[in-house]
């Protein structure tokens, strides 16, 4: 129901399928084992999955916002912890697509389109959270590269990445001044990977630390000008949060109100199946009331960042997709266990992952909290 | 931050100039007062507003469902009750369009050239609400004409219109027996009744018609008889989208707006109350709600627009439109008046008269509970 290209549209049949056949019967035990599935991402390379916003002759399809929230909704639908690798590569992609040279874009296509190589993008550490803007990983430029040292943790799609994005302290200047982005590949000496975390939800989307001793980085890797990454993290960053997210979000949410009305048509209860009670119909109204809402607020936006419209009218935009979806997922989720009851919260029924997992995307890619900061100060402007 | 037409801007800066210049002024004398404002009227049929879905040749503006949320959405944005009007006539309008004869259209589309324009859409009884298909109003056959009697209450812009669409009983039980018939103020037994004392709405002309021995020409009947119900479904339901919705969505933009410029200037604790993030997070959850009921409400209508989803889906979305935005309404009014304290809770600032006009929003045009069980009915279909 939403506005799509021919091309869309086959790209779309195409993820729903190899979601539904693929990913879905793999789902639980990503979850249960919380170990990456190589085999899915091995799938979605051959299939393009991964290469999406590469241009044409390096085997990507010119993939645009629309076309991104849509594939990352599809497979959420029935695992959002296998459509991550899809969003953080696309990601790092994304940004060499927009801020990168020529050289640097040439340097690294061909590489990213064999198959299977994933990417992440680099920019928490164990005290800048939410304010982002006081990261303390050093970068100080010594002849032809720079040397990196500190600590990035919850990297999404971290250790098995080969290719990182990484936001750290350049100087001159304090806070978002002094900050620069670079891309930094497996097996740089200096650069290993430190504690995995043990998570609630998104499982098997690995999140790992980043740890940099002496790490020397060629200083071709710079992505844009030294001191300006904080201009690469707004402009590029903060819009990837709808297709990343937000529509991440939208798939948990679509996936768990699919299964409950699957399973309260089934269900009998007092003679009846579950779904011939209001109580439980108006439940079923509100979650698709809000799933619908969602949906339509992305792809406005997304249609709005396609028109090219201006960055100062689209960022809110985004931010308030990212935070309404998740907030939706979360309810949406959290009442498709309610409606099946005790099974619904046990792991022998996929609501209770889906609620898990909902909770996770309140959290990351700017918490919702900063959401809402973003919003109110394009709302208010300078006090 | 809609895609429109070249003709759709211009509609919109005409009727914003309007709501601006002639409607808004007006909102707390007509609240206060609760006359039925005849300027309005002055100014709706100079600019063709009653008149707006009709094709050109016929005196209309040919509105199509985006251009018809455009111009309720920016009259309810100065004042909630003002598009009330245009709803009632235009959805009168709308359904002569689709089920009317050529002749019939001719007599009614004339018969609108001297008067007030506006017409009434009378379904709701004393006794039958939200549970319509067991209306009573009873008419008739005798000879060429109609007998009608009975009453219906609560018809926005019954006090003054010159035509009723009314529903009424010619046949057997519930929604099979329903007829649809046009009756023009001036038939002898025909007479408005008591008019209703609000909490808010006020200045719609929300009165009880009653109908003692009323002749109508058998050629009033619009469609086939007793098809009345499928007209009701398959046409008027259709109309929530541009009426309630957009109605609820413009009435709660036009609240957060006021209390954004409040909270820039109202200084507490030494800094505009603005800059506390208590009152950012408010503001920040109302504009994220109402840009996802716009959203919504605009996806909805450009689908219509296009024939781009069947039936049952453009049905479910229409429903959720009505009842998200209501309830967005209700939520965005009611923290509009939280911000601005006991001020807000005074008739000397327009917020409190926002709040109580969108308490209506979410009972008349179906209630909200009626939009839950339509969605849930499409969602679970047959059990």
């Amino acid at each position: 129901m939403i506005c799509l290209t021919e091309e869309q549209k086959m790209i779309q049949e195409m993820v729903r399928r190899l979601a539904k056949e693929k990913v879905a019967p793999r789902a639980a035990e990503i979850d249960e084992k919380d170990e990456f599935p190589w085999d899915i991402a091995r799938i979605f390379g051959e299939n393009g999955l991964l290469n999406l916003v590469l241009p044409e002759e390096y085997g990507g399809v010119n993939a645009n916002t629309t076309t991104l929230c849509m594939v990352i909704e599809e497979i959420s639908k029935v695992s959002p912890a296998c459509a991550i690798m899809v969003f953080t590569t696309q990601s790092l992609i994304n940004v060499l697509r927009r801020g990168g040279t020529e050289e640097q874009k040439k340097r690294f296509y061909p590489r990213f389109s064999s198959a299977d190589k994933l990417c992440a993008f680099v920019l928490t550490e164990p005290n800048a959270g939410s304010d982002a803007a006081s990261i303390q990983t050093k970068a100080v430029l010594d002849g032809d590269s720079y040397v990196f040292n500190g600590t990035k943790t919850f990297i999404t799609t971290g250790e098995v990445s080969d290719f990182y994005l990484i936001f750290v302290r350049t100087g001159p200047g304090e806070r978002a001044k002094g900050i620069s982005a670079f891309i930094v590949e497996k097996g740089t000496p200096g650069f290993s990977f430190g504690k995995k975390e043990k998570k609630m939800g998104l499982r098997g989307s690995p999140t790992a630390e980043l740890i940099f001793e002496n790490a020397r980085v060629p200083k071709e890797n710079l992505v844009g000008k030294a001191g300006e990454g904080w201009k690469v993290l707004t402009n590029y960053g903060n819009l990837m949060r709808i297709w990343g997210a937000a529509s991440l979000s939208l798939g948990i949410a679509e996936g768990a109100l699919e299964y409950a009305l699957g399973y309260a048509r089934e269900r009998v209860q007092f003679g009846k199946p579950i779904a011939s009670f209001q109580a439980i119909q108006f439940m079923f109204a509100d979650m698709a009331m809000l799933t619908e809402s969602a949906k339509s607020l992305i792809y406005r936006t997304s249609a709005m960042i396609d028109r090219g419209e201006p960055f100062s009218t689209v960022e809110p935009m985004v931010s308030m997709a990212k935070c309404f979806t998740t907030d939706a997922a979360m309810k949406v989720t959290t009442d498709a266990v309610q409606i099946l009851g005790g099974y619904g919260y046990t792991k022998d029924y996929p609501v209770e992952r889906m609620m898990r997992d909902a909770k996770g995307v309140q959290i990351f890619d700017g918490t919702n909290q900063i959401q809402r900061v973003i919003i109110s100060r394009a709302l208010l402007g300078k006090l | 931050m809609i895609q429109l037409t070249e003709e759709q801007r211009m509609i919109h800066a005409t009727v914003r100039k309007i709501a601006v210049e002639k409607i808004a002024p007006r909102a707390a004398s007509i609240d206060e007062s609760d006359e039925f404002p005849m300027d309005y009227v002055d100014v709706f049929k100079e600019n063709r507003l009653f008149k707006m879905v009709l094709p050109e040749e016929y005196g209309g503006i040919d509105a199509d469902t985006t251009t018809l949320c455009l111009i309720v959405e920016e009259l309810a944005r100065a004042y909630a009750s003002a598009p009330q009007m245009l709803i009632t006539t235009g959805a009168v309008l709308q359904m002569l369009l689709k089920a009317a004869t050529e002749a019939q259209k001719e007599k009614f589309f004339k018969r609108l050239e001297k008067g007030t324009q506006a017409c009434s859409f009378a379904l709701t009884e004393p006794g039958h609400g939200s549970d319509a298909g067991s209306l009573q109003t009873k008419a008739v056959l005798d000879g060429d004409h109609y007998m009608i009697n009975g009453a219906k209450a609560f018809i926005t812009t019954g006090e003054i219109a010159e035509l009723h669409l009314i529903f009424v009983r010619t046949g057997g039980e519930k929604a099979k027996g329903i007829s649809v018939m046009m009756v023009d103020k001036d038939t002898p037994g025909f007479r408005v009744g008591k008019k209703e004392k609000k909490m808010g709405f006020n200045g719609t002309g929300t009165v009880e018609l009653i109908f003692d021995d009323v002749r109508v020409p058998r050629d009033n009947l619009i469609g086939e008889v007793n098809k009345g119900w499928s007209l009701l479904t398959g046409v008027a339901n259709m109309m929530r989208v541009w009426g309630a919705g957009c109605t609820a969505l413009g009435n709660a933009e036009g609240a957060l707006e006021y209390v954004i410029e409040y909270s820039k200037q109202r200084v507490q604790f030494g800094k505009p109350i603005a800059s506390f993030q208590a009152i950012q997070f408010m503001l920040a959850d109302m504009a994220m709600e109402i840009e996802a009921a716009k959203s919504l409400i605009y996806r909805t209508a450009y689908l219509m627009d296009t024939n781009g989803a069947s039936f049952d889906e453009i049905e479910s979305l229409v429903c959720m439109c009505k009842c998200y935005a209501a309830d967005v309404g209700m939520k965005a009014t009611t923290d509009a008046v939280q911000i601005m304290g006991g001020y807000g809770y005074t008739q000397d600032f327009p917020v409190e008269r926002r709040m109580r006009d969108a308490k209506s929003v979410q009972i008349y045009d179906g209630s909200n509970q009626i939009q839950r069980v339509v969605i849930a009915r499409n969602m679970i279909g047959r059990l």
